[in-house]
């Protein structure tokens, strides 16, 4: 295979759509190896968790394995034909990082109550942090991307 | 638990560890005769291999007293026995070897034998992912495993499922043997999908409810066997898809860049006309 033309051009979207999903499939990683594993804040299940949850948590966490995989085949295959855009793929990975923690924050912690952040009396201050950190690091891809953006036609920008 | 059933009988060691051990030995002399003249990966062989030992070393005393005794020995048994043995097997080409090894006339009657409609219903990926998942929803969650540890023919024909399902369902999905009528990649894909959700659910019930009921196993075993059963086949599971989307790749980088944009994942126009997973 002869992919490596030199005058092809970086694709920002496909780079930024590959990385998301490996920086969604790092944060869970990270979720679970210190919330669940080490810390043992997070409870593995939940005697309260309705079954509606248990079943959606179920199908969320298949479809996490999956998109994780087809993220790293995409990630390697922009590679190989060399039209991987790196500033948009950090961005993708940052904008997966925050999604993933957001998501978990609000969806799987308040709609379906699978488990708290922290068994205390007040879960508060944690939410807090939980869900600021996740904006943060959306508000950090979403900057990355239009640097990225920006150095891809920078005679828009000016 | 109870001690009824036994725990190495000799129909499970002839079963479970002779015979694969026997196909073992016909694997290697038929890739190794192949190899005078053609490529067969050695990849190939040492995954045949690793699936044969996991297989073998799972029935034998140490584990399979271990197994008999605790819920966590039998887990990592179930484990080894449904997911990584098969997932070894699988991709250890058996089906493309016995088919190149044997004469032109033969290997044709083996193809028209999976073409008959009941073996092509029997390896379609939902009756696959039936047996294999459906089939441990049955065991776990209904007094099938009590029954099983005190009725021999019955614990035997559950270990032998573990492993025919599992080889079954990992082959409909991304075996790289020829499979005739194999369904398109998306409704493999969901099938996948849908399994992967039931094993992690299932494995969730169990932890959260203290299933299998009927045994003398503590909570905390229960528990501990649960997680290992949630974690363990995430893992195979994360093997399978990678190998199922490694087909898909290796397929669409051998098109040109036209044909291939459109045939990429994310973009659902996949002509579900692909008869074997390469």
């Amino acid at each position: 295979m002869t992919h490596a033309k030199p005058l092809l051009k970086p694709d920002l979207k496909r780079s930024l759509r590959a990385a998301l999903p490996l920086g969604i499939g790092f944060m869970a990683a990270v979720d679970e190896i210190i919330f669940h594993q080490i810390l043992a804040w997070h409870h593995f299940f939940d005697r309260g968790t309705p079954a509606f949850s248990l079943l959606s948590d179920g199908l969320l966490h298949s479809a996490e394995l999956i998109f994780f995989v087809v993220g790293f085949f995409m990630f390697m295959d922009l590679r190989k034909r060399c039209t991987l855009d790196r500033r948009s793929a950090w961005a993708g990975f940052f904008l997966g990082l925050g999604g993933f923690q957001i998501f978990d924050g609000l969806v799987d912690h308040k709609v379906l109550r699978l488990h708290q952040i922290r068994y205390v009396e007040n879960v508060l201050p944690y939410d807090l942090a939980w869900n600021g950190t996740g904006i943060l690091l959306l508000l950090l891809g979403w900057f990355l991307y239009r640097r990225a953006r920006a150095a891809a036609h920078p005679e828009v920008e000016s | 638990m109870h001690h009824a059933g036994a725990p190495h009988s000799g129909v499970l060691l002839i079963l479970l560890v002779v015979i694969p051990a026997v196909l073992l030995c016909f694997y290697l002399l038929a890739a190794i005769r192949i190899r005078h003249t053609a490529r067969w990966s050695a990849w190939r062989i040492a995954s045949f291999t690793t699936g044969i030992v996991l297989i073998g070393v799972s029935m034998l005393p140490p584990l399979a007293n271990w197994a008999h005794h605790d819920l966590r020995g039998h887990m990592l048994q179930h484990l080894f026995l449904g997911m990584f043995g098969p997932l070894g097997l699988v991709f250890g080409c058996p089906g493309t070897l016995l088919l190149r090894s044997v004469p032109a006339r033969t290997a044709r009657c083996f193809m028209a034998l999976l073409r008959l409609r009941p073996i092509r219903c029997l390896i379609h990926p939902i009756t696959a992912a039936l047996l294999d998942i459906g089939g441990m929803y049955l065991l776990y969650l209904t007094p099938l495993f009590a029954l099983s540890m005190v009725h021999p023919a019955l614990f035997t024909l559950l270990h032998l499922h573990f492993v025919i399902s599992g080889y079954l369902f990992t082959w409909s999905i991304a075996g790289p043997d020829p499979a005739p009528h194999r369904p398109g990649r998306k409704v493999r894909l969901t099938v996948l999908f849908l399994a992967t959700a039931a094993h992690a659910i299932l494995g969730k019930v169990m932890y959260g409810y203290g299933y299998p009921h009927g045994t003398s196993a503590s909570l905390i075993e229960i528990e501990a066997a649960a997680q290992w059963m949630y974690y363990g086949g995430d893992l195979a599971e994360l093997l399978l898809i990678a190998a199922f989307f490694a087909a898909w790749f290796r397929h669409r980088s051998r098109l040109p860049e036209a044909l291939a944009d459109r045939s990429a994942p994310e973009s659902e126009t996949w002509p579900s006309t692909a008869v074997s997973g390469e």
